[in-house]
């Protein structure tokens, strides 16, 4: 460690959905190392303090070192030849990253897709059908006194969500913090979350749609039998319990997570639980929240829907966004062989994709943005060493109740920002587009050149 | 000796904190390799902490170590893993027209390897 440290106060860590912006960072400049945080989590901690600069090529070309240059000569061309390409990833990324990808998917007529088809895009889904009775973290810390974890394990995933908004923060309308609030947990596992919680109803296993459906009930009043505890796990005493206490509490809170979207039931499951604050509201001030894994899926929610009309799942291929889960979502894009090119910005979809979509992307030109070597980079023809957002580089990103926070880097990287990369392979189509012996631009020949966004 | 059961994968503290090494590095495998299981599961089967269980789904199969959580805590009939390439790999690719595969409550079938405490694969 150098004598020379320098102090970084409200450091916005990443990590996580929380994107907590209260971190005070000692940087070491020298060694290019975060050496202590204060205000963290474990995560937190690990997030800063094992950040490295990697001594990796800027660029690889079918895994041989290559330049900056030739990397984004090499990138263009094979999103200007493809007919299929599909622009992924994008949630731990700056949103001006993002609103650039966006527009290069727009230009070579191309699919758009984030990692929230794979987390909460079934919510995103349901949102469309059911609507969201919404809130910022802030209202829950200064109203709440009714929280209500579901499918979630926050204590492992999201570590100070308690601490700072949900759970013992004093606020406006809860000065004694944790007491003015009862916390209730629902989960198929007793985790470590279920030790901070007043209730635990451990539902079993892929019946929360059931579990959500009888509680709407209980809410209008309909006739719930004893039988529903076979069903859900749940005895029926325990749930009039929880419906009494969410109807003459004075501000609830379900703050929901991937256990509903990921199991059988999928947008069912998120679309019960917003249905269900939607009911609340007769009575009481209710609403609802997806938890956010990744420092900025948010804000990739946001920036694709400003840009298209639509969250994730977006083709542009017919010269203007169609929406369309299931079709034009990355999975299903490679599990069928559709997609003939990809482009991969900080994301290891060849680690956490099932093997028929990481056998396509074997086959098919790959252009992958990371600063770390993953298995994804391992498949790419074209492989970028880049900067890490937050720690690095500056923007901004999105909390998972959507509030924009700016990020205040710890140091510079040698490595180039996604952003300058993509704007790179922006211009470079422009051009090559322009060309187009089939007067392609945007993938539809009938839109003129003047109409490329800036 | 095969039985059925249902597999949860999620996130922990241990797989979150270990990626910032890198995703390739082995505290990260060695996390996402790693599954619980109910113990008295776990008795019935043979298994002691540290041993290895071969987990199919119609997707795939891989070989994991378990280690056994009470009965409280995990319902008889319930393995956890936490997310990572292997359970990756026992994921279909049929997303039923909303882009997500199915990766939590996957039915498995699971055989046990008692006394063959090696490096999961």
């Amino acid at each position: 460690m150098s004598d020379d440290l320098r102090i970084v106060e409200n450091a916005t860590c990443t990590f996580c959905g929380c994107v907590c912006d209260d971190q005070i960072l000692t940087v070491d400049d020298k060694a290019k190392r975060i050496v202590k945080v204060k205000n963290t989590c474990a995560l937190g901690r690990a997030w800063f303090t094992e950040h490295s600069i990697e001594d990796r090529p800027v660029a690889l070309i079918d895994g041989k070192e290559a330049s900056l240059e030739d990397a984004i000569e090499e990138a263009a061309q094979i999103l200007a030849k493809a007919k299929m390409p599909i622009t992924y990833g994008l949630s731990d990324t700056t949103s001006e990253a993002q609103r650039v990808a966006v527009a290069i998917a727009d230009m070579i007529g191309g699919c758009v897709d984030t990692t929230t088809s794979v987390c909460h895009g079934p919510s995103g889904i349901a949102f469309e059908g059911v609507g969201e009775s919404t809130m910022t973290l802030g209202e829950v810390k200064n109203r709440a006194d009714l929280v209500i974890f579901w499918g979630g394990n926050p204590a492992e995933s999201h570590p100070r969500l308690f601490g700072r908004y949900a759970l013992t923060p004093k606020g406006m309308f809860t000065p004694n913090g944790r007491k003015d609030r009862t916390a209730v947990l629902v989960d198929v596992r007793r985790t470590k979350s279920a030790q901070v919680a007043d209730i635990f109803l451990q539902v079993r296993p892929g019946k929360d749609f059931e579990l959500l459906w009888a509680l709407r009930a209980l809410v209008k009043g309909r006739k719930v039998g004893p039988e529903i505890a076979q069903v859900t796990g749940v005895p029926l005493a325990v749930m009039e319990d929880l419906v009494e206490r969410m109807k003459s509490c004075k501000y609830g809170v379900l703050l929901f997570g991937m256990g509903l979207t990921m199991t059988r039931g999928r947008h069912f499951n998120s679309g019960a639980l917003l249905a269900l604050a939607n009911d609340l509201n007769e009575f009481t001030h209710f609403v609802a929240k997806p938890v956010r894994g990744h420092g900025n899926v948010t804000g990739a929610d946001n920036v694709v829907s400003w840009q298209s009309g639509f969250p994730f799942g977006v083709h542009f291929g017919r010269g203007y966004p169609r929406f369309s889960p299931g079709e034009f979502t990355t999975v299903d894009l490679l599990a069928r062989g559709d997609a003939d090119a990809a482009m991969i910005i900080a994301a290891d979809p060849a680690a956490n994709f099932p093997k028929a979509a990481i056998e396509r992307m074997a086959q098919i030109p790959m252009i992958v943005f990371d600063p770390k070597e993953t298995a994804t980079s391992r498949l790419a023809k074209v492989a970028f060493t880049t900067a890490t957002y937050g720690i690095n580089v500056p923007g901004t990103v999105y909390r998972m109740d959507d509030v924009a926070i700016g990020l205040r880097p710890a140091f510079d990287s040698p490595y180039p920002s996604d952003l300058v990369i993509l704007t790179a392979i922006r211009d470079r189509l422009r051009v090559l587009l322009a060309d187009d012996p089939d007067g392609r631009v945007y993938g539809d020949p009938r839109r003129p050149l003047a109409a490329i966004p800036a | 000796m095969l039985e059925r059961m249902v597999l949860v994968a999620g996130r922990t503290s241990k797989q979150g904190t270990s990626l910032n090494a890198g995703k390739l590095a082995g505290d990260y495998l060695e996390v996402t390799s790693t599954s619980e299981m109910n113990s008295d599961d776990m008795a019935r089967l043979g298994l002691k902490d540290g041993d290895q269980v071969r987990l199919r789904s119609a997707a795939g199969e891989v070989v994991v170590r378990c280690t056994g959580r009470p009965p409280g805590d995990l319902p008889s009939g319930v393995i956890f893993i936490p997310y990572g390439p292997l359970s990756s790999q026992l994921m279909g690719s049929d997303t039923a027209l909303t882009g997500m595969p199915l990766s939590k409550n996957l039915d498995v079938e699971v055989e046990p390897l008692p006394g063959d405490g090696d490096a999961a694969a």
